[in-house]
């Protein structure tokens, strides 16, 4: 004999119960809350130190870094000044929400205006868990090449911004081949409102548009 | 690559039923979008390896995958989205709003009664 039950439930359902306790606290205390997720080596780390160095003075940055191994990317964080609390994922190939949650219960979270989750560099599985953040940002670097949203969608799909990082290597003629219009059309068609920051965090070209927008939305956000 | 996570709460999730009416689970099925990244066979190993020795040993696992949607904004058509030709199945507009991914769902389980 046999019995069939119907079940219909979300097999993930434990990380977002703790997403949704995140995203709770973060309405709460008004605070944008940004998971940045790209490959590994895109420049995630050089682009917050940059960020923050820009910002200074204008608004407060706080950073939850995720790794797999080692507390290096935290402490060219924390060189900044700015508060860095490390999880170290001992191998799992994305950050959980229930562990961006202890994270912040260490942050002062009352002395910030901007809060960055740098994800474990994986352009697949961090995009299949929600932290409850208020927004994804998408990093992509040229060396990557141009076909890295037509090929990992689901990042792209859901990201509020894109940063094309190390631009400054299209300068140098035959370097990499990377068509940076047709990077920005594939994900345009996956998103049409995702904005999209191409930077170089090296030399600081494009800084300006990527950290206004920062300040917009923080200050929307506290409107 | 997150297969094992996935395993785990499958097998939580199957026990707890298996218990609730004191039967062998023999299959489950599940269904999951395009933008979960599962792997069939990465998920059958992790599961297959987990479940040894509970009550879920030589379960089989049926998955399905639903494709990602897209709603466009010229004619309202609901279509598949190919990634490789991202238009309108009906007007072949480019302007579509994707549609939220289907979440990892355990639909029905299949149990042995006496």
């Amino acid at each position: 004999m046999y019995k069939k039950i119907d079940v219909g439930r979300k097999i993930l359902s434990a990380n977002e119960e703790y997403a949704l306790k995140n995203s709770r606290f973060f309405a709460e205390h008004k605070q944008l809350c940004l998971n940045m997720i790209s490959s590994p080596g895109s420049g995630k780390t050089t682009i917050l130190t940059k960020t923050i160095t820009e910002l200074k003075g204008k608004i407060k940055i706080g950073v939850i870094e995720g790794d797999i191994q080692t507390d290096l990317d935290t402490q060219r964080i924390r060189a900044t000044n700015a508060p860095a609390i490390q999880i170290e994922t001992q191998g799992a190939c994305h950050l959980s929400a229930a562990q961006v949650g202890t994270a912040l219960e260490k942050l002062p979270i009352e002395k910030l205006d901007l809060i960055f989750i740098e994800n474990v560099g994986n352009l697949v599985c961090p995009a299949a868990f929600e932290l409850g953040e208020t927004g994804k940002v998408a990093v992509l670097s040229v060396a990557e090449g141009d076909d890295k949203p037509a090929k990992y969608p689901a990042i792209f799909a859901k990201a509020k911004a894109m940063l094309i990082n190390k631009i400054d290597l299209l300068k140098v003629p035959g370097l990499v081949d990377f068509d940076i219009e047709k990077a920005k059309a594939d994900a345009r068609k996956l998103n049409r409102d995702i904005k999209i920051f191409p930077v170089s965090a090296k030399t600081g070209e494009g800084f300006a548009d990527w950290c206004r927008w920062l300040v917009e939305s923080v200050s929307n956000l506290r409107q | 690559m997150h297969e094992t996570i996935v395993a785990q709460s499958m097998l939580e999730a199957i026990i707890t039923e298996a218990e609730k009416i004191n039967a062998k689970p023999i299959c489950a099925k599940i269904t999951c979008g395009t933008l979960n990244a599962v792997n069939d066979d990465s998920l059958c190993f992790a599961f297959e390896a987990i479940a040894k020795g509970t009550i879920c040993g030589g379960m089989k696992l049926q998955i399905e995958h639903k494709p990602m949607q897209g709603r466009c904004r010229n004619c309202s058509e609901v279509f598949d989205v190919d990634i490789l030709n991202l238009r309108c199945r009906k007007c072949g507009g480019d302007d579509f709003e994707l549609l939220p991914d289907e979440p990892l769902t355990l639909q029905t389980i299949e149990f042995e009664t006496e």
